[in-house]
């Protein structure tokens, strides 16, 4: 702890968002293809629409907010929100908002401080769709990463390496949905059918842990090209 | 536009706009069209004094909303993208433009993803001051309603409910009374569709599902999704005993029964096609004892161009009747006026 590579910033959370709006582009086609098999095929096209314009959000930040860890969150939030539609939209609206409301003014935030605003926003979300573990959604992602983010913290590992265990978690919450039957959303309409698909909201939301674990560490993604 | 599709579209991301555009240079005596954020309001909206109605929905099912919002039915409608429900910040502004310090009733079709937003919208307008009260439509017989599905789809109900709860609104009945009278519609509707065709979504270029030239989907719902069964075309009777059936054993209705019948199409079916349908329900519930005392007969929740129809049954009482024959004056629904 105190070391600057441990402590989330308003600077390490733009870097993630970038990270996450470039996932969510390059894997724009597959998120919409898994969409289509088991629901309405627009996940990706929503998805990459609300990116890019939190990216265009966060070349306009209002002074006010410079620095604050959870202005930000909340804008981030409200764009989705109002750009992205669908079940999606709202979702990850309320993931945003809430974690934004979890951080408070803080500037800097701790591992375990991040935990649980993480913990918040995927309580936010839950709250929203009314989802449980293994409802085929994209909480089946989220609820392990936000447990694993929150068991590193509590254990003392370094912000990097508990963001992998929880893109790690992440990841195996999200293969986990593949022999699922839908029990929310619109791919709940086909029962037994929508068993032997991994779902779109899963795989977009394990794409934000991955994000989180390459570039929320202001070192790591210093050293990334392309920003 | 994707290759076989043929349709009076410029490009298929600009329909939306450029259908408001539409709206607003056709209807301005009526209609004040709001863009960016897009919403419908009556022209003399916020009416002091009287509960506020909205609704909203993907765009492709006109006339529903917008075609519904004047004087005896919905003070705003929230056309999303096509087949996409409007978001939180659109349906907020919305709310507010009509809010006429009696509060607002959002009347929202089952689906997860409006359900959601109309949700977000209704705690932004909290939080703002203004009193909403949400119900959510789901009369669709087609989908299981269970603890494992998102529940019945929200269809043919919701345009009943937007007249009957409209009337009740210009009667300056509070916000509770309006919200009971939309829970009893619901509770007392069922409906199901058919599709002879599927529907092409602009931005796809080409059709949602396929279907042979002999086949059509019972239960398809208004977007296109499946519904409960794949069956060869058949003569009308045997079809609208099927969804007939389907719809009379869910409530059920029994002998004795006062209902509305709503023969709706769904967007690429003739008139001459749905009063043929007609005839046959009319024959059937008479069978069954059944009494239409009030018809509604057109397309006013359609899905595109898919071909087909739904039937929807209202078992009414006297105050739902008086309510629908109240004056409505809408460009989709207009009597008394």
């Amino acid at each position: 702890m105190g070391c600057v590579s441990e402590i989330v910033t308003q600077e390490g959370v733009i870097a993630w968002l970038r990270a996450f709006a470039r996932a969510v582009a390059a894997n724009r086609e597959e998120l919409t293809e898994l969409d289509a098999a088991i629901g309405d095929a627009d996940h990706g096209i929503n998805m990459d629409r609300g990116m890019q314009a939190v990216l265009g959000k966060l070349a306009e930040l209002p002074p006010s907010d410079a620095g604050s860890v959870g202005a930000l969150l909340k804008l981030v939030g409200m764009t989705l929100v109002s750009t992205v539609g669908g079940a999606a939209g709202p979702l990850y609206g309320t993931l945003f908002l809430q974690m934004g409301s979890a951080t408070g003014g803080a500037a800097e935030l701790t591992v375990a401080q991040w935990a649980a605003a993480l913990e918040a926003g995927v309580k936010g979300a839950q709250a929203r769709g009314k989802a449980e573990l293994a409802d085929k959604t994209m909480i089946d992602a989220l609820l392990p990463a936000a447990v694993a983010l929150n068991a590193a913290a509590t254990s003392g590992l370094s912000l990097a390496d508990a963001l992998r265990k929880a893109a790690a978690a992440a990841e195996q919450g999200m293969k986990a949905t593949i022999p699922l039957v839908a029990r929310k959303g619109r791919a709940s309409y086909l029962g037994e059918r929508s068993a032997g698909h991994q779902d779109p909201g899963a795989t977009s939301s394990w794409l934000l842990l991955r994000a989180a674990a390459e570039a929320l560490v202001p070192d790591a993604s210093a050293e990334r090209p392309g920003r | 536009m994707g290759a076989g599709m043929k349709k009076l579209i410029n490009r298929p991301e600009d329909a939306v706009k450029e259908e408001l555009k539409g709206v607003a240079a056709a209807h301005a005596d009526r209609l004040k069209v709001h863009t960016g954020p897009n919403y419908i309001v009556r022209a003399d909206a916020p009416v002091q004094g009287k509960v506020a109605l909205v609704s909203g929905g993907g765009s492709g099912h006109e006339p529903m909303h917008g075609g519904f919002v004047g004087v005896g039915m919905l003070d705003a409608a929230c056309p999303g993208e096509v087949f996409t429900c409007p978001t939180p910040d659109q349906i907020l502004e919305a709310t507010k433009a009509v809010d006429g310090g009696a509060g607002v009733l959002l009347i929202v079709k089952n689906y997860t993803g409006d359900v959601m937003n109309f949700d977000m919208a209704a705690e932004l307008a909290q939080d703002e001051g203004i009193e909403v009260e949400q119900v959510v439509i789901d009369d669709d017989v087609a989908v299981k309603d269970s603890l494992y599905t998102a529940g019945r789809r929200g269809v043919g109900a919701t345009v009943l409910a937007e007249k009957i709860c409209g009337a009740a609104a210009e009667q300056r009945r509070p916000l509770p009374d309006v919200a009971g009278i939309c829970r009893k519609v619901n509770a007392n509707a069922r409906s199901m569709g058919v599709a002879l065709t599927s529907c092409t979504v602009p931005m796809a270029g080409r059709p949602t599902f396929e279907l042979g030239a002999h086949e059509i989907e019972l239960g398809v719902g208004i977007h296109g999704e499946p519904g409960r069964e794949r069956r060869a075309l058949a003569p009308v009777h045997e079809i609208v005993a099927a969804l007939a059936s389907a719809v009379l054993d869910d409530l059920p209705f029994s002998r004795g029964d006062e209902v509305l019948a709503f023969v709706n199409g769904m967007g690429g079916t003739p008139l001459m096609e749905l009063y043929v349908v007609y005839n046959e329900l009319h024959m059937l519930l008479e069978g069954r004892g059944i009494a239409i005392t009030r018809n509604l007969i057109g397309s006013y929740i359609t899905a595109l161009d898919m071909a087909g129809c739904s039937l929807t049954l209202l078992r009414l009482d006297d105050e739902l009747t008086a309510l629908w024959d109240a004056p409505v004056n809408t460009t989709g629904l207009r009597w008394g006026v």
